[in-house]
């Protein structure tokens, strides 16, 4: 079992033609994926990576029966790119283009809560369910299939926090990068939802960092709702108030709202170990299986 | 990005808003050739990006000329929490009876702009909000539609402004928020609205921010935030497209994946050091931005040691092991010492290639760090 994205998950690539969307197209298949198809404006007729290229996600769902795309559009288009896979009805978007501007993902949320489609993202790494289905970036030959679902907001750190697992036999359900950005599709409550509702995921790892509430909403979460153990890990408590740390989401406000200490408050009162280390992460998960 | 007190009251003066009389100056001289040209009182500002400028001494209002030298003479130069304050604004005092709190925001949990008004203005809205938050009036703006002019009307009847320039208030707020769509900022806030005996309103100080992932469509004020950089390592990652965020400790930091740099600055600090910034490489790493990295963390004279931790993901370890290996070659001297930690695809293969003449290997993040922190210690003895 696994969650959003399996062996059955037929993936267009948006942005196919340029270098990124190319190279991972072919990294994606690589790993298994089944990539179907990809599509680019102005370049239908033309085949990438073995699969065919349409000029519109509409023509590329039509012909090839996709059901997910994968955007490797750049930021300026980005947008747009997200407004044509939403409008196209597909079960997920998975945005990983890093530098949208937030006024334009305001927009797009908004349509988003209009639409059934799941959105990934943006500026995250994707998803993987191991030895299914990769949609993203995430280097494959690190993870492994187990029973721990993972979410994070960063993509190195979920790796870090993988490998530390790997090194102990731990695989994983499904690991899903969920974005950097102030404002992205699925959350961690919603991730925590559906590892929740999987019965492969005995355990599940959130990697949060500074900025926003979100991860103070997933302690809620936990706290009412979930039976799966969760263990936590935040990055950021040495972040000082109004720098953005890389990511654009990871941004302590001057009010002091945000903090990396409010987020492991919240975890711990609702019961999640947070790792000092990504080490310390590895262990509490080894304890609770 | 943020634009600095007298760029954002340009913006605003250009959009219609009313912005007291002022003249930017970097000499006393000049702050003299101002205030001559202002009158008494005028307020000597200066224009670095601090929050309590006033608290900290960065803002008087002088009331004849002696008074206007003497502070221009103080402020310029002066330290203001670590930044050096080069320019200062001269501005018209304001007579005001009253003052107002405006802003406009995007609220990241309803992923909307909200439009803020407060009557409790002139002091820190973040304590306002925390102590009162019922004193700050809120209105959500659809960003599909944009801003109905009653939204603006209505949180400003909300707020409690006096009703004889409620009017005139809503109509500043309309456009901010046209200049917060228009310029793509993040955050435009104006503390405080003044109110004249006269009842005139007058946006008396400016901050704005822009979204620095919109810069590409917004050339005009990419301008500005190039001059508005204040640390030349700042400056100088700019220009080679880091993200980088300086902090006050000696250790450097070296890594891509903002989750694991931040991550290994928590460590840095978790076993006892102090780290002295924030450095992402991003993606792979070519040779070329690995002697660039280095060149930012070397010529930051607060570093004394270095972790260097990569996590080669699509990148493998070898080809990131090799990237390292020709920028050190680029180096007469490793002037600090450097630890390095690989992790990830080939990993192993990257640790045995890289030229420990001239760094330290580790295996683990947590060693990595350890190590650093106990090199800068050994420096600093």
């Amino acid at each position: 079992m696994s969650i959003f994205v399996d062996d059955d998950t037929r993936v267009v690539v948006q942005g196919i033609t340029g270098g990124e969307g190319k190279f991972h197209a072919g990294q994606m298949i690589e790993y298994g994926t089944n990539v179907v198809a990809g599509a680019v404006p102005g370049k239908g007729g033309q085949e990438v990576a073995g699969v065919p290229v349409y000029d519109t996600v509409d023509e590329a769902v039509e012909a090839e029966n996709a059901d997910a795309s994968v955007i490797f559009v750049p930021p300026a288009f980005a947008g747009d790119a997200i407004f044509e896979a939403l409008d196209t009805d597909l079960d997920l978007a998975v945005a990983i283009t890093e530098g949208i501007p937030t006024q334009d993902m305001a927009k797009v949320n908004k349509r988003l809560g209009e639409t059934d489609t799941r959105l990934l993202g943006p500026n995250c790494p994707g998803i993987i369910t191991p030895g299914e289905a990769k949609l993203g970036i995430l280097p494959g030959n690190i993870f492994s299939d187990g029973n721990v679902g993972l979410v994070s907001r960063s993509g190195t750190l979920t790796y870090q926090v993988v490998d530390n697992l790997t090194e102990r036999g731990i695989g994983q359900t499904t690991a899903i990068g969920i974005g950097g950005d102030p404002i992205i599709g699925t959350s961690f409550v919603d991730a925590l939802e559906a590892f929740e509702a999987d019965d492969e995921t005995d355990a599940v790892v959130m990697c949060g960092e500074i900025g926003g509430e979100d991860e103070e909403q997933a302690a809620k979460f936990i706290g009412e709702y979930m039976d799966t153990p969760v263990t936590g890990f935040i990055a950021g408590r040495t972040a000082p108030p109004g720098k953005r740390m890389g990511h654009a989401g990871a941004i302590v406000s001057g009010s002091g709202t945000g903090t990396a200490q409010s987020k492991i408050d919240a975890l711990n009162h609702a019961g999640v170990p947070v790792g000092d280390t990504p080490e310390e992460v590895a262990d509490h998960v080894e304890d609770f299986l | 990005m943020k634009l600095h007190e007298h760029q954002a009251k340009t913006i605003f003066a250009d959009a219609g808003i009313p912005v007291p009389d002022s003249r930017l100056a970097t000499t006393v001289e000049e702050a003299l050739d101002a205030v001559d040209e202002i009158g008494y009182p005028a307020a000597i500002k200066a224009q670095v990006h601090v929050g309590g400028r006033g608290k900290a001494g960065g803002i008087k209002i002088a009331t004849d000329r002696d008074e206007a030298e003497q502070y221009a003479e103080e402020i310029l130069g002066m330290d203001l929490k670590g930044y050096t304050v080069d320019s200062v604004l001269v501005e018209a005092g304001v007579d005001f009876v009253d003052e107002l709190y405006v802003g406009v925001t995007m609220d990241r949990g309803e992923g909307e702009p909200v439009l803020m008004v407060s009557t409790e203005g002139g002091v820190n809205i973040e304590e306002v909000a925390e102590e009162n938050p019922d004193a700050i009036a809120r209105e959500h703006v659809d960003p599909a539609f944009g801003l109905h002019p009653y939204q603006a009307r209505k949180v400003v009847y909300e707020a409690g402004v006096d009703a004889d320039v409620a009017l005139d208030v809503a109509s500043i707020l309309s456009t901010l928020y046209d200049l917060y769509e228009d310029s793509d900022a993040s955050e435009i806030e104006v503390n405080p609205v003044m109110i004249t005996g006269d009842r005139d309103v007058i946006a008396a100080d400016a901050v704005m921010n822009i979204d620095e992932d919109a810069l590409f469509r917004q050339p005009d004020l990419a301008e500005m935030a190039e001059a508005s950089y204040e640390d030349d390592l700042e400056r100088k990652a700019g220009e080679y497209g880091f993200d980088y965020v300086r902090l006050s400790g000696n250790v450097g930091i070296i890594g891509n994946g903002a989750g694991l740099v931040m991550t290994t600055l928590d460590l840095v600090d978790y076993y006892g050091g102090k780290p002295a910034n924030f450095l992402d490489i991003g993606g792979g790493a070519k040779a070329e931005r690995v002697t660039q990295a280095l060149d930012m963390v070397f010529s930051d004279p607060n570093v004394d040691s270095v972790v260097f931790n990569i996590f080669g993901g699509i990148t493998r370890g070898d080809e990131v092991a090799k990237g390292i290996n020709e920028a050190l070659a680029e180096f007469d001297e490793i002037p600090k010492p450097v630890v390095v930690r690989l992790a990830g695809t080939n990993a192993e293969e990257g640790m045995e290639i890289l030229n420990t003449d001239l760094i330290e290997v580790e295996e683990t993040l947590e060693a990595a760090v350890q190590r650093a922190v106990k090199n800068a210690e050994e420096v600093t003895q």
